[in-house]
């Protein structure tokens, strides 16, 4: 093992707790932060293990924290590697634990403990090889010294410190006890790229075996003993509220125990889930007159419609438009729109509350632990150290597990029952109550030079704010950057270009998706590039090309699409192609659909997507969130959108918004390009690209325009 | 008084008769890995066996069961080394793996009816089970595995 400094080492401030841990062994807590010194210190070293990342038994055993929730995305496999990495450890040596809520583990690209916005290896990149690294050092170092030899005769490798004898040679466990009497380096070095033996290689996932025995617990596999089981009646038009109720035929349903007014609704409480589900069909519920009782989407598109003109606030500036635009030699102006889309975990909303006068327990599975105790303890009154968050396994998230309602409902009910509950949505509550990605309208106008050059770009996103509700101190001079990621960031070099954006809020509960706001304006930017390149008669390559000459990872992504995806061939007959690329998370990636139509329906036959993620952790896992973002995109590029009639939710089962299925996933061709910089995020990565590829290849097939999402043929 | 074979092992229930088995099984005798998805039969997460049949637990009562054999995932294999059990961990099939038993039932009952399907067949069997999270690919490889075990090589 090569212990050359490497990278930025710890230069951070560092926080380094050692101490006996509660069972027994050494625990060892890394706190590295640029204000670790102003944050509440961890008190006595015996109090160091809910911070740690890394847990050394005397018995041999290692724990690593996982501080992020597994949802499909491999956090508990990529992270625990990244300590494993240093700790110079395999995977299979290793027990993985979720975390409790504890500073330490708050995701510094999010500002709390949470999942999601493609962050987790971004954030652990460091932090997590650091603490791994720490307590590799800090072994040796015992090693070193109950041998009485210098630390450089000492190296680490699975789970033992060796002396270079070739001989002598002690265990991780057995060197806990001596290590806990060190002082830690915080001087230490980080494992050259080349030393790596775990990064950049795709051990098996550890979530997997259980998964395939039907052994992983989610949030609706939790059984406790006493357990009740309780679903909520909502009214279905948005933000109405219960008058009144009905309950005795309820009651009557065998297993049905209580019935009761909660903040959301009526709950039934039951013995069974199917025993609260049947009891809720024979609830009677009236509910109050909702101001929004006529909210339907041709209004919503009205009301974004008139914010396609006046005012709005500026995201990005540069060069004045206006005066290009009137020199340029052909200009032209659209406007796209994209539709409301739903997240749809497989798993329904869930959680699993124990509350007790002294102290609470959740089940959950949720993104965002911290939110999740603030909830229960400003529902419950007690002490932030009485209530613990234990995550599930994640059936989905994509952003709607950041939201809170569903462990609201959970301790309420809990609380009122005085047992463990176990709350339910059914997959209707699951559409009706989603937190949707928002419809936006998208007007464009572009200018080309006589040589074909873009010289003028204009984008205004008209939208409600996500962030207005869910993180309101990061709007800044009327710009909701969740909105406008993808537009106001573009790579493309142009040289006079304004991007606005013109809040248009409606009754319509919107909230984080996943891919984020680069799913809507990459979609209005990629296709609009596309009819500009129409214009002027160029290929969509070349039309990007001269936009990215400062750009050299999306240039060398360029090159693969042209080289290895053979891009200037012809398609096979009845076939186009069509090209997005898309820069955000910290990522690259270009991606190619092959598209026909079939019985007046599109069908996506490849996807060939070029991938730079910088420096790439678990490539398999990469790849699987590739294709994974391309079924997700396709849904929403091609299935169905969200609606709303007499402001309820149209969509409330898989009926009228169907999912992709099996028989319609393209073959898919990922290349990650070898890279050495900071990773970059990739869950979301793969989503905003598809919906732009296949509507650029459409365009080709009908020489029409798609303006909107999703895709509806103009009519033949 | 309802009598079922369960994973091998004769059961007596006194439950109500109309509750379907997907609640059955996982309020009841505690084997969650038979999930919720839809309970409206759209979404295939719920997939058991009966008599070696694909059914889906959600729209499936308890009364039609009444003599029957019943296979979820917990008992498809005594050491969960079903071949497609193997064939799914080589092929890291899952992500968020809510929709995997499912999947893994009818890719089961697919085989048992055709050891050796076609690229249609495990189209048609496979494409009533969703799956959010895209691994269909994934999904049709580690069938083609487990179907052909003299073509695999590591
Ligand atoms: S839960 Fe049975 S088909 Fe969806
Ligand atoms: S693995 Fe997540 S729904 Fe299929």
């Amino acid at each position: 093992m090569a212990d050359a400094k490497h990278g930025p080492g710890m230069t951070r401030r560092a926080l380094l707790k050692v101490g006996l841990a509660a069972g027994g062994g050494l625990a060892l807590g890394v706190w590295l932060s640029a204000d670790a010194e102003t944050r509440p210190a961890a008190s006595a070293a015996t109090e160091v293990e809910p911070n740690a990342w890394i847990r050394l038994l005397a018995d041999g055993r290692i724990e690593l924290m996982l501080a992020r929730s597994e949802m499909g995305q491999g956090v508990m496999t990529a992270l625990p590697m990244l300590i494993a990495e240093e700790l110079e450890v395999g995977l299979d040596q290793v027990e993985v634990v979720a975390a409790p809520v504890a500073p330490a583990y708050e995701n510094a690209l999010l500002g709390e403990q949470a999942t999601g916005q493609s962050t987790s290896v971004r954030d652990g990149w460091l932090k997590l090889r650091e603490a791994g690294a720490v307590a590799r050092t800090l072994l040796i170092q015992a090693a070193a010294s109950v041998w009485q030899v210098q630390v450089s005769e000492c190296r680490a490798h699975r789970g033992s410190v060796h002396h270079s004898d070739g001989i002598r040679r002690l265990s991780y466990g057995a060197l806990v006890e001596v290590a806990a009497g060190l002082e830690p380096d915080t001087r230490v070095a980080l494992k050259s790229p080349e030393s790596w033996q775990l990064i950049g290689t795709s051990p098996q996932r550890l979530d997997v075996p259980a998964k395939v025995l039907g052994r992983a617990d989610f949030g609706l596999d939790i059984r406790l003993p006493g357990l009740r089981f309780a679903t909520i009646y909502r009214c279905p038009v948005l933000g109405a509220w219960v008058q009144g109720w009905r309950d005795a035929a309820a009651l009557e349903v065998p297993g049905v125990r209580d019935v009761f007014a909660v903040h959301s609704g009526i709950a039934v409480l039951a013995d069974s889930t199917w025993a609260a589900l049947e009891g809720r069909e024979k609830l009677e519920v009236s509910c109050r007159p909702s101001g929004n009782r006529r909210l339907e989407t041709p209004r919503i598109e009205a009301r974004l419609q008139i914010g396609l003109k006046g005012r709005s606030a500026v995201a990005r500036k540069h060069g004045n438009v206006s005066r290009a635009l009137a020199k340029a030699a052909q200009e032209i102006e659209a406007v796209y729109q994209v539709g409301f889309q739903p997240h749809v975990c497989m798993e329904p909303m869930t959680c699993t509350a124990e509350v007790r006068a002294d102290a609470c327990v959740l089940h959950v599975p949720t993104q965002a632990q911290e939110a999740a105790r603030a909830l229960a303890c400003q529902i419950t009154g007690l002490e932030p150290e009485r209530v613990r968050v234990h995550t599930t396994f994640v059936g989905g998230g994509y952003g709607r597990r950041l939201e809170q309602d569903f462990v609201a409902d959970a301790v309420e009910l809990s609380q009122a029952a005085r047992c463990p509950v176990q709350l339910i949505w059914t997959r209707e509550d699951d559409f009706r109550h989603d937190d949707f990605r928002p419809m936006t309208l998208h007007r464009l106008r572009g200018g080309v030079d006589d040589q074909g050059r873009v010289r003028a770009w204009f984008h205004r996103v008209v939208g409600p704010s996500v962030l207005a509700r869910v993180a309101p101190e990061r709007i800044r001079d009327g710009i909701d950057d969740a909105m406008v990621e993808g537009a106001a960031d573009i790579p493309y070099a142009i040289p006079a270009a304004r991007v606005e954006y013109r809040r248009a809020d409606t009754p319509a509960p919107i909230g984080l998706w996943r891919g984020g706001g680069y799913t809507h304006n990459s979609f209005a930017v990629e296709c609009f590039l596309d009819e500009l390149a129409g214009l002027a008669g160029q290929d969509p390559i070349a039309m990007r090309r001269q936009l990215l000459a400062e750009s050299p990872r999306q240039l060398k992504l360029l090159d693969h699409v042209e080289g290895r995806f053979a891009w200037g061939e012809e398609p096979p007959a009845g076939r186009a192609r069509g090209l997005a690329l898309v820069s955000a998370f910290g990522s690259h990636i270009a991606q190619v659909a092959e598209v026909s139509i079939q019985d007046a329906s599109v069908r996506v036959h490849r996807v060939q997507c070029a991938v730079d993620c910088g420096s790439v952790v678990h490539p398999e896992i990469v790849r699987s969130q590739i294709l994974s973002g391309i079924a997700f995109g396709l849904t929403a590029a091609l299935k169905g959108e969200i609606t709303f009639t007499d402001g309820q939710v149209d969509q409330l089962g898989f009926d009228t918004y169907p999912l992709l299925r099996f028989d319609e996933m393209p073959e898919v061709a990922v290349d990650i390009l070898p890279s050495v910089a900071e990773p970059g995020g990739v869950s979301g990565l793969a989503v905003p690209g598809i919906g732009p590829a296949v509507a650029n290849a459409v365009r080709v097939l009908t020489g029409q325009p798609i303006r909107a999402l999703p895709i509806r043929l103009p009519p033949s | 008084m309802i009598s079922l074979n369960l994973n091998g092992e004769p059961r007596e229930l006194d439950l109500d008769p109309e509750m379907p088995l997907l609640w059955v099984l996982r309020d009841h005798f505690g084997l969650t890995g038979t999930k919720y998805g839809c309970g409206r039969s759209e979404c295939g997460a719920c997939t058991i066996h009966l008599d070696g049949e694909p059914v889906r637990a959600c729209a499936t009562t308890l009364a039609e069961a009444q003599g029957r054999s019943i296979t979820t995932i917990e008992g498809l294999s005594p050491d969960g080394r079903h071949p497609l059990q193997l064939a799914w961990v080589l092929e890291q099939v899952p992500q968020c793996g809510y929709c995997q038993p499912g999947q893994i039932m009818m890719a089961a009952a697919l085989l048992n009816k055709h050891p050796r399907p076609t690229d249609a067949q495990i189209d048609e069997a496979m494409s009533g089970v969703l799956c959010r999270c895209g691994t269909y690919e994934q999904i049709r490889r580690a069938i083609l595995r487990a179907a052909n075990p003299e073509v695999r090589n590591g």
